[in-house]
């Protein structure tokens, strides 16, 4: 295996992780479920490949166009249906991400369904990897913030979160914005890799695709979710040869974890180091009455 | 006139095949409150049994189509067991549920496709015959009128079990209280097995026909989107809904693809979805509940 290979493997995991950073938010730390999530990806493509391509700006603005543009898409998404819950969410954003894709295949300006080649290639294994690291730390004091503890008492307790005077959906509402705009993000770094984009990459099966790896990382961990970005996208590659199987494998690994350990890797734990120091002194024997090395759990 | 009444049928029958689908979801709904997602990869597999059961093993008709139904109802009994029956244990969130439920789909389309089956896209030996009756200009297939008669058949088989037998009234019990019909002495295992039987025998039927229809291809079972639209449409969880909700669904589908282009086809389902999804929620017939609406 070669550096251009591993890179690309890199690239990739970077890529889908900036995807599952925002969804983890949702899913890990605000409890709502979405299945529609390769659509903001899909808008955040197209938008940034449209700011490249027809606007003619730089690949970093195009970008945050890109992610305003999913943002925009959930705000409007999010006024319809946030007022649904549980299934009924999920069904309603999985409508909407096929009803994305469906229209994409339809708008000629794109390239419709035969895709939009030519695309100019601007993403590297650097830009992807401060970009990741912008989105973790934003997510990071996000999560440690007031807005953050917001965000797990609507995820634990609804109603007594209303009840304690949090403006649940406003707070639901940003979620969905955030995870939107990271999808969005994710969308434009990928086309800028690629160099070509199609409405059949954003298929339902690649928003299940990134809420499995927020489940497989652990709900409510941001460590969890960058792990499980990094293995979920390695790991098939490294099975390559058996391409076939390996999606059998997954698809069964996937009920494993569900019914084995449906916490996921992490369990809501977070590594940090004052937590890595605290399992450390545990493991020597010193800090014996601490019970704990997490920071949040739940 | 003639083209308005030939897409009646064709939606009629399509609609017929999407109810037996959408009922299967929704039985398993309103018992266990969460999307079946791996709905879609038994009817798969029920449209694999089909079809070799017809070609290699030269069974005729009636017989494979009863392997297929059988085949099917025992597969989705055996996902019960593996994928959700630990979680109900542990009284896990839905949403742990339909992950598991998208792992069995995922495992299921692709363990044919890594198979010595293959990728390949099969048909079906034509059995009724290609020649359509004529009735007043309008032409029907054969296999629409099959199609028709068996889904009416199966869903009325299925009606009767439900309404008039005692298994019946344990599933409708359990459907509106899980933990009470228990209580009251319901063997609630053993009904959610049943439903996911019937469910699974209604999976066989529904992928046999549209195996037939049309052709037979591991990513088939995608077509469960919209039998869920439907269930949905009509109500989540209750079965008159769901059977209401495909043959609309069915008709609008045909409608759109006859009248505008069957490329809005999918568009006008999921466009549809939202739609219900936002203004009634419980569809046109479902139960009122309060923490879902």
């Amino acid at each position: 295996m070669d550096w251009f290979y591993i890179k690309g493997i890199l690239i990739l995991s970077g890529i889908n992780l900036m995807a599952v950073l925002g969804l983890s938010l949702l899913t890990g730390f605000t409890g709502l479920f979405s299945f529609g999530h390769a659509g903001f990806m899909a808008i955040g493509a197209y938008v940034t490949a449209m700011g490249t391509m027809k606007l003619g700006l730089p690949f970093i603005p195009a970008l945050f166009l890109g992610a305003a543009g999913a943002a925009l898409a959930s705000f409007f998404i999010g006024r319809l249906t946030l007022n649904l819950k549980g299934d009924y969410f999920c069904i309603a954003t999985l409508g909407f991400g096929e009803a994305i894709r469906l229209i994409l295949d339809n708008v000629q300006y794109f390239g419709g369904a035969r895709g939009w080649p030519g695309i100019p290639v601007s993403t590297n294994l650097t830009t992807v990897v401060i970009i990741d690291v912008i989105g973790v730390a934003i997510l990071a004091n996000l999560i440690r913030s007031r807005h953050g503890r917001n965000f797990k008492a609507i995820r634990e307790e609804e109603l007594a979160s209303q009840t304690i005077g949090i403006n649940v959906f406003r707070y639901k509402m940003t979620a969905l914005m955030i995870s939107a705009a990271y999808a969005g993000v994710a969308g434009g770094m990928l086309a800028h890799l690629l160099g070509f984009i199609q409405p059949k990459m954003f298929q339902f099966i690649k928003s299940t695709e990134l809420t499995i790896t927020v489940i497989f990382g652990g709900l409510g961990s941001i460590s969890g979710s960058v792990i499980g970005a990094l293995v979920l996208t390695s790991l098939p590659e490294l099975l390559r040869t058996f391409a076939t199987w390996r999606l059998v494998v997954y698809g069964a690994a996937v009920v494993f974890i569900m019914i084995s350990r449906p916490q996921g890797l992490m369990g809501g734990y977070e590594i940090t180091p004052a937590n890595i120091r605290k399992l450390l002194s545990r493991r020597q024997g010193l800090a014996g009455k601490k019970q704990a090395a997490g920071g949040d759990k739940e | 006139m003639s083209v308005f009444l030939q897409q009646l049928i064709n939606g009629l029958s399509i609609g017929s095949v999407y109810a037996l689908m959408a009922v299967g979801y929704s039985l398993v709904y309103s018992i266990m409150n969460f999307s079946n997602f791996a709905h879609g990869g038994v009817i798969m597999i029920g449209s694999y049994i089909g079809f070799f059961a017809m070609t290699a093993f030269q069974m005729p008709f009636a017989a494979a189509f009863c392997t297929a139904a059988l085949g099917t109802g025992l597969l989705a009994v055996i996902i019960e067991r593996i994928a959700y029956s630990p979680l109900r244990k542990r009284n896990a969130p839905f949403l742990y549920f339909i992950i598991s439920a998208m792992g069995v789909s995922i495992f299921l389309e692709n363990i044919i496709i890594a198979s010595p089956i293959g990728p390949t896209f099969r048909t079906y030996p034509k059995v009724f015959g290609t020649v359509p009756f004529m009735v007043g200009g309008v032409n029907i297939g054969r296999l629409d009128v099959m199609m028709f008669v068996i889904s009416a058949i199966s869903l009325m088989i299925l009606i009767f079990i439900i309404e008039r037998t005692r298994t019946g009234m344990g599933i409708r019990a359990s459907a509106y209280n899980l933990r009470a019909s228990a209580l009251m002495g319901v063997n609630t295992d053993r009904i959610i097995l049943i439903v996911f039987g019937l469910g699974g025998l209604l999976a066989g039927i529904a992928g046999v026909l549209f195996g037939m229809k049309y052709t037979v291809y591991p990513q088939i079972g995608n077509i469960t989107l919209k039998s869920f639209i439907a269930a949905v449409f009509g109500g989540l969880g209750s079965l008159p809904g769901a059977v209401i909700g495909s043959v609309l669904l069915g008709i609008i589908e045909t409608f759109t693809s006859g009248y505008l282009s069957s490329q809005f086809r999918d568009l006008i389902a999921f466009v549809l979805l939202i739609f219900i999804l936002v203004v009634r929620p419980r569809g046109l017939m479902g139960k009122v509940t309060e923490d879902k609406a």
